[in-house]
């Protein structure tokens, strides 16, 4: 038997969190250290899934494994990758590995970076979620996954109310959990129709992903539950106008928390609203394609202008993510190989980009106790790795050719045109309010005139782990734009097989 | 190694220098500039190689050197990237290539390689000089050395990366890669000294002008793609292809789906490029040091967006429409450009606007279709332009020298502070006046005048009259404008001390401006037309036969006339001739009759900009998208349903929880109990004959009942 990766990946981060709360609290280094050896080893499993994936040229579901688990309702612990989903397991690697690494942190004379409050109880509820992170990614079952996707969302709500910002984090947890739990009912009781109408149709009582795909809904049915599945859980992935929970939540959260949110929780929904949504009921989706373009339209646009105008430095970020995802969904919506590629390649690089972004915001923050933009200043001086960080994943975030974000965007864009020439002559608005923002805060939180914050702080430069933290995930955000080889055949292979499903469209 | 190959490491040096100083030779200085320029030294051999072999390639034109592998992958097939390399191509490789090593050499001189440290230089502001004591112990100001040395070679060798990208690719889509790297690097370029407010905000405004330019070129590669399937040139300009692209109709200014598209890609290059009115960022852009002007203007950047634009003539052509607006943009531009030229006092600004003016110029001719004239004056033009720039640079550096040395405080780049510098740094002023004289299309000896006179020769001939007078009038004024610089900075009299005091510079500036000076001579010889009185047919004109073979066919030369030849003579010499006149004696700013406001301030372009543009999108996004719509409708809506959640619920306790549903069920139904207990207390009074009583009566009642029941019925 196959070693069992993807069950490995999924409940290393829950046996963690297992250990870390049996040691005692006031060991925090060795809490950290625990945390730190477990995101390792699952970087080091995720990326080892990836490049086998990708170096022996695997299509279709890979690393299958299954479990019975409750048979008599067709329920079994049924774990499997594809092109789609391969490189989100990778990137939640990879934000899981930095997000340890940030929380680390620091403590000294007035400054309090990372998580110094009860680690232990952060780093045990962080991963949890990571395990259901991957889980969502992993599941062919769809009773497990949304069984793994209500494990991500839950301990969201205590690590943001605990450990979030003071003041707006008891409304922001509130706010996104109530949005979340909203829009996973709603999915639910579509994905309760689709497996009681499989049965009818089929005589076979499953869950089973692969099973539900062949299980021939009616017209009719599809076009009655596409829309409410895929909302349900386009929710999480910020679509426009449920996307308001996002960037609150975002910033109230605690750095690591609001990486691991938009870099891949938002993915997370994208990534359900595809696979339960478009890929189960594909003559749904051709039939309501044109309304989620024409949300995820609002979303870019809407985004990067609501970015533009915020004065506080994690409110900005927090919007560019609302209208990055709009990308995505806009790639989806299009239902043709080019958007759909580039919306697989999107959600990578918008995570790795993204939780880069959350990253540098919280350093900045940790040393300078405000986000508000105009009162900083000059920060490439004293932290020079987060300024060229930012530098890099701004200019991922513009789209500019060489960074990851173009390749992703290009396809998408072209896709876009295809399908509705006018839909990407607005969206391309976009483009230009995205530099706008990017270089406005490039100018004056890193190059302007030393603010008085940072004249008076005394803020230091930022630790070694930080550091590494930013050189890894910008060396995904340039590896990747240099060399697309290294993913976009793969998310074409998985794109083939939803182009199978929507019947070669 | 075949010429595929070198075609393929031709970019490759810049970068490779640029990830190295960046990575490793930060600290040493002579190793940074020595990797960057041994860089371009490499890249400039191999596009000598590659051009030798394409001139000596029968019938290039037809077959060019081409090779591509795939890169990322869309729809059924690959998109590929690849080189190519026809006559056009060679012959831009072959100014870009000569452009750029000779900036490389000179930013070694203009950045003060081999002075000390500046006293209190800081990173991110230009040095500010040295205190050095000489043999007798006396103290003097001496330039000092730029702290950022390191960093500006590691930028201008992406710069060059970027632009050597552009021009070998054989696609759409690595052209455009190219074009963003060279956006991004003027960017960081323009804002190198990012200590000064004034150096950022070019930064900015360059790059976000361009940007949008850039998305509308985005959006015709994406619309160019759709239609076609594909991104190389050589799958573009197949003549079926062609002849589909020109017959699909659009929905757009009636135009057809070759002309939006060459429409779009040429708002591309009116950014990039600086066309009006996407111009305004090219005069900001000299915030950066003088080589990155001279990078942008001439060797790369805005000659970047006109070889697009020549590039992509073979769409380009199949509209008239578009060839129209085409037209249109570039005569206005090169008019509108010149007359704002004349009112600047800045040296660099005047040639900054005179690059504006000249590009309209590459652009008229494309736009009237002399493909070939084009090309010609975009050559002859950048030697010429970097001859201007780097020339202008070592004035300011001397200027610099003097200001240091006398201690005076003057704008070391107001020609207003200059004068008489023809004797203090006469190579210089010869270079200068080289580069001058070809600007102003000095007759027969001059690179430029050969081009000019080809451009306007060819509006005549084809009947393009509005565009040939426009075209004229602006050569005269620049040659008038031209005069006027070359007259107030090197002739008459030192009018401030720190020119008297001004000093040539070192060889690693002054070799350049040798060069290049050569060129804005010798170059416009290979361009002679035909049938050009006397001079005619003594040297071939190869220029045309070489870089008209690009096209399908070739095209034709416009027959000779007297009537432009006689403008271009008139208009260069007088306007070259009134500029000396007038100026011959002008000491001070007041003298100059010319500083007229509207012409000063750019013809307030920048002023309504922010009225038109900045500021309505700063309101919608602000008012509208923020407050309004997210702040106020959706979390408004949000905010409803909670509130209207409390009141529902409040009032669903009240009403029906509290009134209905637990009178009835809940309390309801314990009260009932209750109450049922006490009125039923009574009958449990204890006495026994009582319950026999009832036990009796019942039971006559349950017989009775049955009897009924199951007797009677």
């Amino acid at each position: 038997m196959q070693f069992p990766f993807l069950s490995v990946i999924v409940f290393t981060p829950l046996v963690a969190a297992l250990i870390i709360l049996m040691l005692p609290a006031r060991r925090k280094d060795l809490v950290r250290s625990v945390a730190l050896a477990a995101a390792t080893l699952d970087l080091i499993l995720s990326a080892w899934v990836y490049l086998t994936y990708l170096l022996q040229g695997l299509d279709g579901y890979q690393f299958v494994e299954q479990y019975s688990w409750l048979p008599t309702l067709g329920i079994s612990l049924h774990f499997g990758v594809d092109g789609m989903s391969t490189p989100l397991i990778l990137l939640t690697g990879i934000v899981m590995f930095t997000g340890v690494l940030i929380s680390w942190g620091e403590e000294r004379n007035g400054v309090s970076a990372g998580i110094q409050d009860r680690p232990r109880e952060f780093f045990a509820f962080l991963f949890i979620l990571a395990s259901g992170v991957f889980g969502v990614f992993a599941s062919l079952d769809l009773f497990m996954l949304f069984f793994f996707y209500e494990i991500a969302v839950f301990p969201m709500y205590l690590l943001i109310v605990i450990w979030g910002w003071v003041v707006t984090r008891e409304y922001a947890a509130m706010k996104l959990t109530l949005y979340l739990f909203v829009g996973s009912v709603i999915s639910l009781v579509g994905a309760l129709a689709m497996v009681w109408t499989a049965y009818q149709n089929t005589g076979v009582l499953s869950f089973d992903l692969l099973h539900l795909e062949q299980a021939g809904f009616s017209a009719e049915f599809q076009r009655l539950w596409f829309l409410p599945v895929f909302l349900g859980f386009a929710v999480l992935g910020g679509i426009w106008p449920f996307h308001n929970w996002s960037p609150d939540g975002h910033v109230a959260a605690p750095t690591a928390v609001s990486m691991f949110h938009a870099g891949v929780l938002m993915k997370l929904g994208a990534f359900a609203a595809l696979r339960v949504g478009i890929m189960l009921m594909p003559q749904g989706a051709k039939e309501w394609s044109w309304l989620i373009l024409g949300l995820a339209t609002v979303n870019v646009v809407y985004g990067a202008f609501i970015a533009f105008v915020q004065t506080d430095f994690k409110y900005v970020i927090g919007f560019s993510s609302v209208s990055h995802m709009g990308l995505v969904m806009m790639g989806f919506a299009t239902l043709s190989r080019e958007g759909l590629l580039g919306a697989g390649l999107q959600m990578f690089s918008h995570g790795v980009m993204t939780a880069l972004f959350f990253a540098v915001v919280g350093m900045v923050y940790d040393r300078a106790h405000t986000r508000h933009i105009p009162d900083l200043g000059g920060f490439a001086k004293v932290m020079p790795y987060p300024a060229i960080g930012f530098i890099i994943g701004g200019l991922v975030s513009m789209g500019m050719p060489g960074f990851s974000g173009f390749i992703a965007e290009f396809p998408i864009f072209m896709g876009v045109w295809k399908t509705q020439w006018l839909i990407a002559v607005i969206a391309a608005v976009s483009i230009v309010v995205t530099a706008s923002y990017i270089l406005i805060i490039v100018r004056r939180v890193f190059f302007g005139e030393a603010s008085e914050v940072l004249l008076h702080h005394h803020v230091g430069d930022v630790t070694p782990l930080d550091k590494l933290a930013i050189v890894t995930l910008c060396a995904f955000m340039v590896g990747l734009g240099l060399f697309p080889g290294l993913m976009a055949p793969m998310v074409g292979r998985g794109v083939d097989y939803i182009l199978h499903l929507l019947g070669g469209a | 190694m075949t010429t595929e190959t070198i075609l393929w490491l031709i970019p490759l040096p810049p970068l490779l220098a640029f990830f190295l100083i960046v990575l490793f030779t930060n600290r040493w200085r002579g190793l940074s500039h020595s990797l960057a320029i041994g860089a371009a030294f490499l890249s400039w051999l191999g596009s000598m190689a590659v051009f030798v072999r394409a001139v000596g390639t029968h019938e290039l034109g037809r077959h060019p050197f081409t090779q591509s592998i795939p890169w990322l992958p869309t729809a059924d097939t690959w998109l590929r990237i690849g080189v190519y390399l026809d006559p056009l191509g060679a012959a831009v490789l072959f100014f870009v290539a000569w452009t750029i090593l000779m900036i490389f050499i000179y930013s070694v001189g203009y950045h003060n390689y081999g002075q000390p440290q500046g006293d209190h230089d800081v990173k991110g502001l230009p040095p500010h000089g040295a205190t050095v004591k000489d043999a007798h112990g006396h103290a003097h100001k001496v330039p000092s050395v730029e702290p950022m040395y390191s960093r500006f070679f590691a930028f201008i060798s992406l710069f060059a990366f970027g632009m050597y990208l552009l021009v070998v690719s054989d696609n759409l889509l690595t052209l455009f890669v190219g074009w963003e790297i060279m956006g991004l690097c003027s960017y960081l370029l323009i804002g190198f000294w990012y200590g000064k407010p004034s150096a950022r905000d070019a930064a900015v405004k360059a790059f976000m002008t361009t940007r949008i330019g850039d998305v509308f070129m985005l959006l015709g590669i994406a619309f160019l793609y759709s239609a076609t399937g594909s991104l190389s040139f050589a799958t573009i300009f197949r003549e079926d292809v062609l002849h589909t692209l020109a017959s699909v109709p659009t929905p757009i200014l009636g135009l057809s789906a070759a002309g939006l598209i060459s429409l779009l890609l040429f708002i591309g290059t009116v950014g990039k490029s600086a066309q009006w009115p996407l111009h305004v960022w090219l005069p900001d852009a000299m915030e950066g040091p003088t080589p990155v002007s001279a990078m942008i203007h001439a060797a790369t950047m805005v000659s970047a967006g006109v070889y697009a634009v020549i590039r992509m003539f073979p769409l380009l052509r199949l509209d008239a429409g578009t060839m129209s607006i085409v037209a249109f943009i570039g005569a206005f531009t090169a008019l509108f450009a010149a007359t704002i030229a004349v009112a600047q006092n800045d040296i660099k600004r005047v040639l900054a606007y005179s690059t504006i003016s000249q590009l309209g110029y590459m652009i008229a001719a494309a736009g009237i279709g002399a493909y070939v004239a084009a090309a010609f004056h975009l050559i002859t033009h950048a030697f010429f332009k970097a001859l201007l720039f780097l020339g202008s640079g070592s004035v300011i550096h001397g200027m610099e020298h003097g200001v240091l040395h006398t201690g005076e405080h003057i704008d070391p780049q107001n020609m207003f502070n200059m004068g008489g510098l023809r004797k203090k740094m006469p190579i210089t002023f010869w270079t200068f006046l080289i580069g001058g004289f070809a600007l102003a299309g000095f007759p027969l000896v001059t690179a430029g005048f050969w081009s000019k006179d080809e451009i306007l020769a060819d509006a005549f001939g084809h009947g393009h009259l509005a565009v040939f007078l426009t075209l004229a009038v602006a050569a005269f004024l620049t040659a008038f404008y031209t005069m006027r610089q070359i007259t107030l900075t090197f002739l008459g009299e030192p009018r401030t001390k720190a020119a008297e005091h001004a000093q040539e510079t070192p060889w690693t500036m002054t070799l350049p401006l040798i060069v290049l000076a050569i060129f804005a001579v010798a170059y416009g010889w290979v361009g002679i037309p035909e049938h050009f009185p006397i001079l005619g047919g003594v040297v071939p004109n190869w220029f045309h036969e070489f870089v008209g073979s690009t096209l399908s066919e070739m095209p034709e030369a416009a027959p000779f006339n007297w009537v432009p030849l006689l403008t271009s003579l008139l208009v260069s010499l007088g306007g070259l001739g009134l500029g000396w006149w007038v100026y011959r004696g002008v000491r001070t700013v007041e003298e100059d009759k010319f500083q007229i406001p509207v012409l000063k301030n750019k013809w307030y372009f920048d002023e309504a900009y922010t009225f038109l543009f900045v500021r309505p999108s700063y309101w919608f996004a602000e008012k509208v998208v923020y407050l309004a719509l997210d702040k106020g409708l959706i979390d408004g809506v949000l905010h409803t349903i909670g509130r209207s959640a409390a009141v529902i619920g409040t009032a669903l306790r009240t009403y029906i929880d509290k009134a209905i549903i637990n009178e009835t069920i809940g309390d309801g139904t314990a009260k009932v109990v209750k109450s049922s207990g006490a009125e039923l207390r009574p009958i449990q009074s204890g006495r026994l004959q009582q319950y026999m009583v009832a036990s009796l009566l019942a039971f006559l009642l349950i017989t009775a009942l049955l009897y009924y029941f199951l007797v009677l019925a």
